[in-house]
């Protein structure tokens, strides 16, 4: 089993979804955080006062996935988050180590 | 002849001489747009300068400016009450402070008048403006003042800078005597506010960080309308000077309205050719410069008037902001100085200019001439300038001894909505 942690940027969110809806991928986990990579910052005003900004707002998907499924699931996150420009972001794979269903208390395969 | 007779007016409407019962008959109209004038300036402050000021600070410190604003609007009420009113409006002493006379507004009844309305609504009318004036200047010490500490300044401030001024000017004192021309409070509200904010900044220092870490601020949408209410509100202030239901209340919303919005123009302007983007917190901080520099001179000067003076508020509140921020390096947190205390100023100052009747004004005093009225003007502002700078500096000493200032390092990098007060503004 394995863990893909995609950080991406937040208005590709929706295509993500879909695409991993079309490859088999149920339930994912979304959180909203700021980074950056070589992505620079920017600068925001506020009555003269002009900071630089490095932090940059994206979107984090977690998906967890037998491992089958992680090279279609990674193939169909990859196209649908990517612009061709600089802080597409980026897609880590970890080892799962258990998963359980909390409801029923299944583990392993059948709980993903 | 006729400047003394307008001179003893404004004390005699003031309520000065009640028992001769200088007898104008209530007018119901006077009062009713009194009465509105009193709610919109209250307005002003509850919640217009409140959500002014929240937005423009982190969401940590939101509920630390809110409760800053509220509970000056209580303390100042029960002062007021007290004495407030008695030292400014009272029977003037030496004509630098009220009396007592009217202490707990003893002989303020029910049929009292005040001119041609009742001595209440003027009571009323007169607090909003005691009000805002030191919820004003939290702004400049936001994110890092001590509550204790800002109750016990901002409630000693009142009477030792504000009573005294509005009486020098308004209550019968000597500026007021002198043909000193501040309609409707740019000596008495906002150089003085200013002052005291810019005092407080240096004396407090600046905030961990600034200018290089980065604060913005956490609610703009919430900022602008704030801003919004001020902009109405300030009718009240300004048509609510001329304390009637006439033309005068009419020109002074004129050129406070046209003052506004040349102001934001000229401010978006500005920065947009300085800095490449016309910005929301720059075009409202115009708004707010544009209607403080009219305010002194709302009810002396005609349209054309109103325009410069938004052109001369807009680019010189600007540019004092630029110079208090970035050269001088004085953090100044929410611009109250170069806002409030230059715009002030410059009103007090093109108020002399603009009365002229050649200048579209409603006409200087009898027998005095532009230079004579900027002559009066000036000794006005560096009267207010000076006694506000002394006892601020003092009074922040003074509370400084009983209760810190300023918050520790670590309580103002945790925030003070927590530190000071154990809540969260927002709980997602």
């Amino acid at each position: 089993m394995k863990l893909i942690t995609a950080v991406i940027k937040p208005f590709r969110l929706d295509d993500v979804r879909n695409a991993l809806a079309e490859v088999g991928v149920q339930g994912m986990t979304v959180t909203e955080v700021k980074g950056f990579g070589r992505q620079r910052g920017h600068t925001e005003l506020y009555r003269g006062a002009e900071y630089v900004v490095d932090f940059l707002p994206k979107v984090k998907v977690e998906v967890a996935l037998v491992d089958d499924l992680v090279d279609r699931a990674t193939e169909a996150i990859i196209e649908a988050a990517k612009t061709g420009k600089v802080g597409d972001g980026k897609i880590f794979i970890t080892e799962l180590v258990e998963v359980y269903r909390i409801r029923t208390g299944e583990t392993g395969n059948e709980a993903i | 002849m006729n400047a003394l007779i307008r001179r003893m007016i404004l004390p005699v409407m003031f309520g000065i001489w009640p028992a001769v019962g200088w007898s104008q008959a209530i007018d119901t109209g006077d009062t009713a747009w009194m009465l509105t004038s009193t709610a919109l300036v209250l307005f002003m402050t509850l919640p217009g300068l409140a959500l002014f000021y929240a937005g423009l600070v982190g969401s940590r410190n939101v509920l630390s400016v809110v409760m800053q604003c509220f509970s000056i609007a209580c303390l100042v009420s029960v002062i007021w009450l007290v004495c407030g009113y008695s030292l400014t409006f009272g029977g003037s002493i030496g004509g630098y402070v009220g009396d007592l006379s009217k202490a707990w507004l003893i002989g303020v009844e029910l049929d009292t008048a005040a001119g041609t309305i009742p001595e209440t609504v003027f009571v009323m009318f007169q607090l909003t403006f005691a009000i805002i004036t030191p919820a004003l200047f939290v702004g400049a010490f936001a994110e890092r003042m001590r509550f204790s500490a800002l109750l016990l300044f901002a409630g000693a401030w009142v009477v030792v800078v504000y009573f005294p001024v509005a009486h020098w000017v308004w209550g019968g004192g000597w500026l007021g005597d002198m043909g000193f021309r501040d309609f409707a409070g740019g000596a008495v509200v906002h150089v003085t506010a200013g002052v005291a904010a810019v005092v407080a900044a240096l004396v407090m220092g600046n905030r961990r960080g600034f200018p290089d870490a980065p604060m913005p601020p956490h609610n703009l949408p919430m900022t602008v309308t704030g801003a919004c209410m001020l902009w109405v509100g300030w009718f009240g202030f300004n048509a609510g000077s001329a304390v009637g239901s006439n033309g005068a209340a009419g020109m002074a919303m004129l050129v406070t309205h046209i003052s506004a919005a040349v102001a934001s123009l000229t401010w978006m302007t500005a920065e947009w050719v300085k800095y490449g983007k016309p910005t929301v917190v720059g075009i409202v901080t115009g708004m707010v410069a544009g209607l403080a520099t009219i305010t002194p001179a709302s009810g002396y000067v005609g349209p054309i008037g109103g325009f410069i003076i938004g052109l001369a508020a807009g680019l010189g509140c600007f540019m004092a902001t630029q110079f208090i921020k970035r050269t001088l390096k004085i953090d100044d947190s929410l611009d109250v100085f170069p806002v409030h205390g230059v715009g002030g100023m410059i009103g007090l100052v093109l108020t002399a200019v603009f009365s002229a009747t050649a200048l579209d004004g409603l006409g200087l005093d009898e027998g005095v001439t532009i230079s004579n009225q900027l002559v009066t003007q000036v000794l006005g502002i560096l009267a207010t300038v000076v006694w506000t700078a002394i006892a601020s500096f003092v009074l922040l000493k003074v509370v400084n001894v009983i209760s810190p200032l300023r918050v520790s390092d670590d309580e103002e990098t945790d925030g003070l909505d927590l530190v000071l007060h154990k809540e969260r503004g927002y709980n997602p």
